[in-house]
C-alpha cells in the first residue's frame, strides 16, 4: 500500500510540475504577478511529493518487500541496513527518482532563495526548471518506473546488490554527482529564461554564479568520490580510466568549470555575454547527454547500467527538443548579445579568455575520444574500436598544463589591463624557489624526474603567486591580520580552489611517475621485494561475513627489516549473487599509499597478489575536496547574501566603473 | 589595412580570433595524430588465424574461452588460454598477470595485445565485462558473424 | 564573424544527435538475429537434471507451445528472471523447459531447491553444446518454440513482464491458435 501511495506521489508531483509551467506561463502572459508567484509555492508542492514518493521506496526496501520488482532484483534480507537505503540509487529506475528528488530540490531551492529577482524573471527560471521536470518525471513514470510491482508471484527473497555496489563510497557518490548532473539545470534555466525574456543584463551573471559554483561544487566532489571508490573498490588501484561513464561527468566538469570562470568576467565586466550563455547551455546539455550515454548502451563501458534501448531512445527524444529547442533560441537572440567592451590583452579578462579555450578544447577533445568508436563504427559499418587512455592523456595533459601556467599569471591579472610590473615581480624568486622545491620533492621520492620537477615547479608556483596576491591584499594596512580576516570569501573560495588544482596535479604526476606495480606468485611464507618495501605472504584462511565469504590473506609490509603494517586483502564470494570480489588493503601513510589486493588461488594455497606503491596518490583526492570546498565558500561571499534589497531591479552596471574599482 | 591602424578594440578582435584559429588548428592536428596513433581495432578469431592481423601492431581481439583450455604455469603469473567463435576458428592467448574476477571458462574476453609472428596473441590486458549478462559486444559480433558465414555454403 | 556564426552550435549537436541515433541502431543487444529462427531445435541427446539416468532429446519439446529457457546459477540475472517464470507458468500454464548452462548440476539442483521450480524439465548443458547450437550469447535467454518443435522466437536478457505480456503472449497465442 505504501509503495503504491508512493507512485501516486510520484504522479502528483508530475502533475505539479505541470501547473508549475502552465500557471506562471498564464501569469506572463496575462501580466498577472499572483499568477507568476504560484510558480514559488508548487515547487514546494513538487518537492514534498517527490520526497514522499522516494520515502516510500525506502520503506519499501527496509522491509524487504520483494513484491516491489525493483527492490527484488537489487536487495536481499540479508544486506546490511545502510546499503538496503543505497540500493534504491544502485540501477536505473531508483537513480532516477532520486535524479528526480534532486531536480525539485533545486527548483525548490531556487524559489526560496531568488527573491531578489524580478517577478517575471523568476517566474522564467522556475518554468523552465519545471518544464525539465516534467520531462524527467514522464520518462521516470513512463519507462523506468521503480514502484511497479511483481504480481500477484514474487520471490521470496531478493537478487541482492551488485557487491560491487556494497560500499560507502556508492552510498554517497551518486547523490553529490546528481546534485552536481541536475545543478547544472539551474544556470541553465537562467540562461535560457533570459534569452527568453530578452533581459541578458548583468545581473542575470550575478544570480547563476552562486548556483553554478555550488552545482559545481558537487560536480567536483562526485567526480572525486567516483574516483576514489574506482580505486578502491574497482579492485585494481586505477583511479581514472577514461572509461566512457567517467568522460561522460568530466565534460560537462570541464565545460562548468569554463562557465564559472566566463560568468565571472561576463558579471564584473559585461564581456563573453553570448559565450557565456552558449556555456550555460552546453553545461547542461552534455550533464543529459552523459546520462543518455550511460543509461542507453550506445557505449559500452566498466560501469554496467541496465541497458534497455526503448530508455535511451526516450531519453534521445527529451534531449532533441531541450537541447536542439535551447540553441535555437540562442542563435535567434545571441547576435543582439554581441558585447561592446573592450579590454587590453594584459587583462583578467584576456586569462579568462585564455581558461575557457583550453577547458572548451579539454572537453572537445575528450567528448570526440569518447565518440569516436561510434562514429567510426557507423561510417565503417561495423568495424569495433576502442580508444585507450593513451589518446586521452597525449592530448588533455599538454593542455591541463598550460592551463596551469596561464593561471600562475592569472591570480595578479587586474580587470581590463594589468601593469607589466605587477604580473612580473618577484617571479624570478619565486621560480627559483619553485625549481628548488620541486627537484627537492622530486629527489625525496626517488630518482629525479623531469615530468615530476616540471609539474611540481607549476604547482609551487601557483601556490606562492597565490600567497602573493594575498599578501598584497594585506600588506599596506595597518592591521593586516585582521584584514586577512576581512577579505571577500570569494578571494578565499578562489585560492581554495586553485590551490587545490595545484595538489591534485602534484598527486597525479607523482603517482603515474613513482608507482611500483608487481603481480607476484606467492605461496605462504613467501616473500617479495616491491620498491623499498619487503613484502611477506603468510596465506589465507577463511572468513564469513554477513553475506559473503572470503578468503582474507595476511601480508605484512616490511620496511628496513621492520613490520609497518599488516594487511587482510579479501577474496569475497557473495551468497545471493553468488560474485566473486576483490577486496583490497591499503595502508595510508603520508607519502603513499601500499595497496595489496588478492589475484586468484593458485596451487598449494599459493595466491597470484598484486601489491603496489602509490606515492602521494591521496593528494589527486585531498586536492578534488579543496576545490569542492573552494566552489562551496564563494557562495557565502556577502555579495550573494539574501535577502538584498527586494524588488529593485539590478542594472548594469557601467563597466567604466566597474574597472575604476580594480 | 594595417594593423597598427586598426582601432584598438579591432585589432583586439582581431588577434583574439587569429589566436583563437591558429590555436585550434594546432589542438586540432595534434588530437587527429593521436587518434590515429590510438585506435585498436577489434578482430575475430577467424581474422586472427586467417593472418588479417597485422603481426606485432597493437590490436584487440577476442572470444569465447574454451572450457578445459586454461593452464598456469608453476611458480609465475604466466597463463595460456585458448579463445574461440564457437565454430572452428581458435587462438591461443598468452599473459602474464592476474586475471579478472568475471574470468571464467565459457565467457567472452576481450583482449588488448599483439600478435606474434608463431600466431600466439600475447595480451597486456584481459578484460571480461563487470556485468555477466551480456558478452561484449565485439565478441557477440565475432560469433555472429561467423556462424552467418559458416551458414553460407 | 558572420551572423551566421551564431548557428554553428546547433549543427554541431546536429551532428552528435545523428551520431548516437546511429550508435544507438547499431548496440541495440535485443535486436540480435536468431539463425535458428524457423528452425527446428537442433538435435540433442542430455541428461535431465532431476532424473539424471534419463536421457532428453529434441522430441522431447515438441506437443505443446513451450519456452526454453536458459539459465545458469552463475547467472545473476536469473535469479530476477526466476520471479517472472514462475508467474508465468503459475498465471498460465505454459510449458517452461530449462536449459541448465555451463553449470554444476549439482549447484543447479540447490538453487532451484532455493527459488522453487516452475520449469516442467531441465536439460543439463553442461560443455554448452546445446546452447552452442541454439547460438545463445549468455544466460538468460529464452526461446519460444512451437508444438513442432521449431524456434519462432528469441529473446535476449531478462524476460520481464512486460516482454512477456507485449511480445510473448501474442505471439504464443497466435502458435496456439494455428495448432
Amino acid at each position: 500500500m505504501i509503495v503504491e501511495l508512493g507512485h501516486f506521489c510520484v504522479v502528483i508531483a508530475c502533475l505539479l510540475a505541470f501547473l508549475q509551467v502552465v500557471l506562471p506561463s498564464i501569469g506572463l502572459k496575462q501580466n498577472s504577478l499572483q499568477l507568476m508567484a504560484s510558480a514559488s509555492s508548487l515547487a514546494y508542492g513538487v518537492f514534498v511529493f517527490t520526497l514522499l514518493g522516494f520515502l516510500a521506496l525506502i520503506y519499501a526496501f527496509l522491509m524487504d518487500d520483494f513484491s516491489v520488482a525493483y527492490v527484488a532484483s537489487h536487495s536481499n534480507t540479508r544486506l546490511p541496513l545502510q546499503f538496503k537505503v543505497s540500493a534504491l540509487w544502485s540501477a536505473h529506475e531508483g537513480s532516477f527518482l532520486l535524479w528526480t528528488l534532486v531536480m525539485s530540490i533545486w527548483t525548490m531551492m531556487v524559489a526560496r532563495f531568488s527573491a531578489p529577482l524580478t517577478t517575471d524573471m523568476r517566474a522564467r527560471v522556475l518554468i523552465c526548471m519545471a518544464a525539465l521536470g516534467v520531462g524527467f518525471y514522464l520518462f521516470l513514470l513512463l519507462t523506468s518506473n521503480p514502484f511497479e510491482r511483481a504480481l500477484p508471484f514474487y520471490p521470496a527473497e531478493g537478487a541482492d546488490l551488485n557487491p560491487l555496489l556494497q560500499d560507502f563510497g556508492l552510498i554517497v557518490h551518486p547523490p553529490l554527482l546528481y546534485m552536481g548532473y541536475v545543478g547544472l539545470s539551474v544556470p541553465f534555466a537562467f540562461a535560457i529564461a533570459s534569452l527568453w525574456g530578452n533581459t541578458l543584463d548583468v545581473s542575470w551573471a550575478r544570480w547563476s554564479r552562486p548556483w553554478t559554483n555550488l552545482a559545481w561544487a558537487f560536480l567536483t566532489m562526485g567526480i572525486t568520490l567516483g574516483s576514489w571508490w574506482a580505486y578502491y573498490e574497482l579492485g585494481w588501484g586505477g583511479w581514472w580510466f577514461w572509461d566512457a561513464v567517467e568522460n561522460a561527468s568530466f565534460v560537462p566538469w570541464l565545460i562548468a568549470t569554463a562557465l564559472i570562470h566566463s560568468l565571472a568576467a561576463t558579471e564584473k565586466r559585461g564581456v563573453f555575454k553570448s559565450w557565456t550563455v552558449l556555456l550555460a547551455i552546453f553545461g547542461f546539455s552534455f550533464s543529459l547527454l552523459g546520462a543518455f550515454l550511460v543509461r542507453s548502451g550506445v557505449l559500452t563501458s566498466v560501469h554496467a547500467f541496465a541497458v534497455d534501448p526503448e530508455r535511451g531512445a526516450a531519453i534521445l527524444m527529451f534531449l532533441v527538443p531541450v537541447i536542439g529547442g535551447s540553441l535555437l533560441l540562442y542563435s535567434a537572440r545571441a547576435w543582439d548579445l554581441r558585447s561592446r567592451v573592450s579590454f587590453k590583452r594584459s587583462g583578467r579578462e584576456s586569462f579568462i579568455l585564455g581558461n575557457n579555450v583550453l577547458l572548451t578544447v579539454s572537453a572537445a577533445v575528450v567528448l570526440l575520444g569518447t565518440l569516436y568508436p561510434l562514429g567510426y563504427e557507423a561510417l565503417t559499418g561495423g568495424d569495433k574500436i576502442s580508444i585507450g587512455p593513451p589518446y586521452f592523456n597525449a592530448v588533455f595533459v599538454p593542455l591541463m598544463l598550460v592551463l596551469m601556467a596561464l593561471m600562475i599569471l592569472s591570480h595578479r591579472s587586474r580587470w581590463w589591463a594589468t601593469e607589466r610590473s605587477l604580473l612580473t615581480a618577484g617571479q624570478g624568486v619565486f621560480s627559483v624557489i619553485a625549481g628548488v622545491a620541486a627537484i627537492g620533492l622530486s629527489f625525496a621520492m626517488g630518482p629525479i624526474k623531469l615530468w615530476i620537477v616540471g609539474v611540481a615547479w607549476l604547482a609551487v608556483m601557483i601556490v606562492l603567486n597565490l600567497g602573493f596576491e594575498l599578501y598584497r591584499r594585506v600588506r599596506l594596512k595597518s592591521n593586516p591580520v585582521r584584514r586577512l580576516f576581512s577579505q571577500p570569501l570569494a578571494v578565499y573560495a578562489m585560492v581554495l580552489g586553485h590551490a587545490g588544482i595545484a595538489v591534485t596535479a602534484l598527486g597525479i604526476v607523482t603517482t603515474v611517475m613513482m608507482s611500483e606495480e608487481a603481480d607476484l606468485y606467492m605461496a605462504p611464507g613467501d616473500r617479495a621485494e616491491v620498491g623499498a618495501f619487503d613484502v611477506r605472504f603468510y596465506g589465507t584462511k577463511n572468513v564469513d561475513g554477513p553475506n559473503y565469504v572470503a578468503d582474507r590473506g595476511r601480508v605484512e609490509v616490511l620496511r628496513e627489516g621492520e613490520v609497518i603494517a599488516t594487511l587482510f586483502p579479501e577474496k569475497r564470494r557473495y551468497l545471493a549473487s553468488q560474485s566473486i570480489m576483490t577486496e583490497a588493503d591499503i595502508h595510508v601513510r603520508s607519502l603513499g599509499d601500499i595497496y595489496v589486493a588478492l589475484g586468484e588461488p593458485l596451487e598449494d594455497g599459493a595466491w597470484a597478489v598484486r601489491v603496489h606503491i602509490k606515492p602521494l596518490v591521496r593528494f589527486i583526492w585531498f586536492g578534488g575536496v579543496l576545490i569542492a570546498l573552494g566552489g562551496v565558500l564563494s557562495i557565502f561571499d556577502r555579495r550573494y547574501r539574501v535577502p538584498m534589497v527586494r524588488s529593485s531591479k539590478q542594472g548594469p552596471l557601467a563597466p567604466s566603473v566597474e574597472a575604476a574599482h580594480g | 589595412m594595417k594593423l597598427g591602424a586598426m582601432k584598438p578594440q579591432r585589432r583586439n578582435r582581431l588577434l583574439l580570433i587569429l589566436g583563437l584559429v591558429g590555436g585550434l588548428g594546432l589542438a586540432l592536428m595534434f588530437v587527429l595524430k593521436a587518434l590515429n596513433s590510438n585506435i585498436n581495432l577489434f578482430y575475430t578469431p577467424v581474422q586472427v588465424t586467417e593472418g588479417e592481423v597485422p603481426i606485432g601492431a597493437r590490436i584487440r581481439a577476442g572470444g569465447m574461452v574454451e572450457a578445459g583450455s586454461i593452464r598456469r604455469s608453476d611458480a609465475s603469473l604466466e597463463v595460456a588460454f585458448t579463445v574461440s567463435d564457437l565454430a572452428g576458428a581458435a587462438f591461443e592467448i598468452r599473459y602474464t598477470g592476474i586475471l579478472p574476477d568475471l574470468f571464467r571458462e565459457g565467457q567472452g574476453v576481450v583482449a588488448t595485445g599483439t600478435l606474434s609472428q608463431d600466431g600466439v596473441f600475447f595480451a597486456e590486458e584481459i578484460l571480461a565485462k563487470h556485468d555477466e549478462k551480456y558478452m561484449p559486444p565485439e565478441v557477440a559480433m565475432a560469433l555472429d558473424t561467423t556462424r552467418q558465414d559458416s551458414l553460407q555454403p | 564573424m558572420a551572423k551566421q556564426s551564431v548557428l554553428i552550435p546547433v549543427f554541431v549537436f546536429a551532428g552528435i544527435v545523428v551520431l548516437l541515433w546511429f550508435g544507438f541502431q547499431l548496440s541495440d543487444p535485443h535486436l540480435l538475429p536468431s539463425q535458428k529462427l524457423n528452425d527446428p531445435v537442433p538435435e540433442f541427446e542430455l541428461p535431465n537434471l532431476m532424473q539424471v539416468d534419463q536421457t532428453l532429446t529434441a522430441a522431447d519439446l515438441t506437443g505443446e507451445v513451450s519456452l526454453l529457457n536458459v539459465w545458469a546459477t552463475w547467472c545473476p540475472s536469473c535469479i530476477a528472471e526466476h520471479g517472472e517464470l514462475t508467474r508465468i507458468f503459475e498465471t498460465t500454464g505454459l510449458r517452461i523447459i530449462g536449459v541448465n548452462y555451463n553449470d554444476d548440476s549439482e549447484a543447479a539442483r540447490a538453487w532451484l531447491k532455493r527459488w522453487g521450480d516452475p520449469y516442467a524439465f531441465h536439460i543439463v548443458d553442461e560443455s554448452g553444446t546445446l546452447a552452442i547450437d541454439l547460438g545463445v550469447y549468455g544466460a538468460p535467454e529464452t526461446f519460444v518454440v512451437d508444438a513442432g518443435g521449431v524456434i519462432r522466437y528469441r529473446h535476449v536478457g531478462v524476460v520481464t513482464q512486460k516482454v512477456f505480456e507485449e511480445t510473448l503472449t501474442p505471439l504464443i497465442q497466435n502458435l496456439k491458435d494455428a495448432s
